[in-house]
């Protein structure tokens, strides 16, 4: 048979995606024990056990200086930043996504713009953030917001201009006015769409993220990685990197279940 | 005077003239089938009388006044595609039409008006054979039932004027023959004046009450775009039918069946 006929069955299918991850694990163990066997002191490929002490440090036991359990206070400064500037741009990206897709007249306006606002690299711009919005709270979030709400917005726009033309007459003979066309219409076949733009923002939105608490900030995932990164402490940093990339998967998951369920038209539409 | 008239009417794409110098009265309770060659300008008829374009010249009358520049509940309209919405169902896809002209401002009733919107919605979707498929999306639903659910769509507006472009154009025979028996009952009950694009020359002579051929009379080589089509034969069909409708509508609305009186 050839290649490209050949599909796994189902308990192949869970094979192979194990596989590479398997292989990637082994050799990890391997070359972090090598290195180990060398120089009981390398601080670069930390064991198992070594991370595992690290992550009981950060997770279940209180920092002397702060009194906290670190790993959950970071954990819960990063998402609710990243929750804020998700939320703001979801809003912003969908009404601007609308307008631009749907009313003409605002679309000859909102297009040109946000194709020119989405060529502006946004870490190009953090330094203005910070100086506009100080270095608090408020510049991380409109950090992520800035660097994905022209993406969702653009994506929209084309889907709502994709919406066919026959159902927005079929609306208006229907009796729509433009408001209740928008509502009742446009919005509902637009608000999946929002979710899988969404879903492919958050790679984004977690590199911004990273990197406003980088470079300013006293808490979140990001902070610690770049703080520990001084000591060379990689037992910390790869626990947090498998942590935050645990979270992101987990995210893309809620976000594809929401869609199939809130939306129970939508796959079949398609067909 | 006639219930719609069409005066003189030209319609032009850049330098592409397609329709030419149409003249055209159109009674009230007539059903009109419009056929004619693949890309003479049919569904751009259909979009001019639904105020989806306007005459490049010439002008459209209903009831003596310029035609509504654009579409709204006075004229209802099937496609041949993409007539329902996907991601209602198909209770919701008919009750629409009772909820949005009532909610100018959410778009859509509560309580007892929902209530009383989605029973008479169910009500007329019985009158089309889907009562079984409520609940379900369009998606779910086949090619014949889902140009049911447009139909249905369109009546629960009570328009005067039905416009249907090649509505039964991708269902197979069977079903189409259904279509047309469903289609013709609806328009003998209804009183409705109906305009029905068709590719298919049968299907327009079974139904019609009067048939429009559209085509190009003048052709130059030179610039195929400088003639358009034109009405070539506009003969009356089924004139017992007719007479039939006519006596009907004459009847006294409580006899005359749910869609009338609804
Ligand atoms: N918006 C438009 N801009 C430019 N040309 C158009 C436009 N709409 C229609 N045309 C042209 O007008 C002509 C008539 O189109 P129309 O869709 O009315 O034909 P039709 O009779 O419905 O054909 P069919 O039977 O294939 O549906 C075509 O040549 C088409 O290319
Ligand atoms: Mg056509």
């Amino acid at each position: 048979m050839r290649l490209i006929n050949r599909k796994p069955g189902p308990s192949w299918r869970i094979s192979l995606a194990m596989l590479p991850f398997a292989l990637l694990l082994v050799a990890y163990l391997a070359g972090s024990a090598a290195r180990l066997a060398e120089n009981p002191q390398d601080k670069l490929l930390p064991s198992v056990v070594q991370m595992a002490d690290a992550v009981e440090r950060m997770a279940f036991k209180e920092d002397p200086r702060s009194g906290r359990y670190l790993l959950w206070d970071d954990t819960a400064a990063s998402l609710k930043r990243l929750a804020m500037g998700l939320a703001i741009a979801a809003a912003l990206g969908l009404s601007l996504g609308i307008l631009a897709g749907s009313l003409p007249l605002f679309g000859a306006a909102l297009s040109p713009l946000l194709t020119v606002v989405s060529m502006i690299p946004p870490l190009a711009i953090l330094p203005v953030l910070f100086i506009v919005f100080g270095l608090d709270e408020l510049s991380k979030v409109m950090l992520i917001v800035l660097g994905i709400t022209p993406v969702i917005a653009r994506d929209l726009e084309q889907r709502a201009r994709e919406i066919p033309a026959e159902l927005l007459i079929k609306a208006q003979t229907l009796g729509a006015n433009t408001w209740t066309l928008i509502l009742r219409v446009v919005l509902p076949q637009l608000l999946p769409r929002l979710l899988i733009a969404l879903q492919l923002a958050l790679g984004s939105a977690w590199l911004f993220l990273i990197a406003a608490e980088a470079i300013a900030s006293t808490d979140g995932l990001g902070y610690r990685i770049f703080l520990v990164r001084r000591y060379l402490a990689m037992d910390v940093i790869l626990p947090y990197v498998a942590w935050i990339t645990l979270l992101a998967w987990l995210m893309d998951l809620g976000l594809k279940r929401l869609t199939r369920a809130a939306f129970p038209w939508y796959e079949g539409g398609r067909a | 005077m006639s219930f719609i008239q069409v005066r003189n009417v030209w319609q032009q794409y850049g330098d592409q003239t397609v329709l030419e110098n149409l003249r055209l009265d159109i009674d009230q309770g007539e059903f009109c089938a419009l056929v004619g060659a693949s890309g003479c300008g049919k569904s751009t008829f259909l979009r001019m009388l639904l105020g989806q374009e306007r005459p490049h010249r010439g002008q459209i009358l209903l009831d003596d006044k310029p035609l509504v520049a654009e579409p709204d509940p006075s004229r209802g309209i099937v496609f041949q595609r993409y007539s329902v919405l996907p991601h209602l169902s198909v209770l919701d896809n008919v009750a629409l039409g009772l909820e949005l002209p009532r909610a100018p401002l959410l778009g859509r009733l509560f309580g007892r008006a929902k209530a009383e919107a989605r029973t008479q919605a169910a009500q007329l979707l019985r009158r089309v054979g889907l009562d079984h498929a409520l609940d379900k999306y369009p998606s779910q639903l086949s090619g014949g039932m889902q140009q049911r659910l447009a139909i249905a769509q369109a009546l629960i507006m009570k328009p005067r004027m039905l416009l249907l472009d090649e509505p039964f154009g991708a269902l197979d025979p069977g079903i189409r023959k259904d279509m047309h028996a469903l289609l013709l009952e609806l328009w003998q009950e209804t009183g409705l004046t109906v305009l029905m694009v068709t590719h298919d020359l049968s299907e327009g002579f079974t139904l019609g009450t009067r048939l429009l051929v559209f085509d190009k009379v003048r052709n130059d080589p030179q610039a195929p775009g400088a003639y358009g089509a034109r009405i070539t034969y506009d003969l009356p069909l089924n004139l017992d039918r007719r007479a039939t409708r006519e006596a009907v509508a004459a009847l006294p609305a409580h006899v005359t069946g749910a869609l009338k009186t609804a």
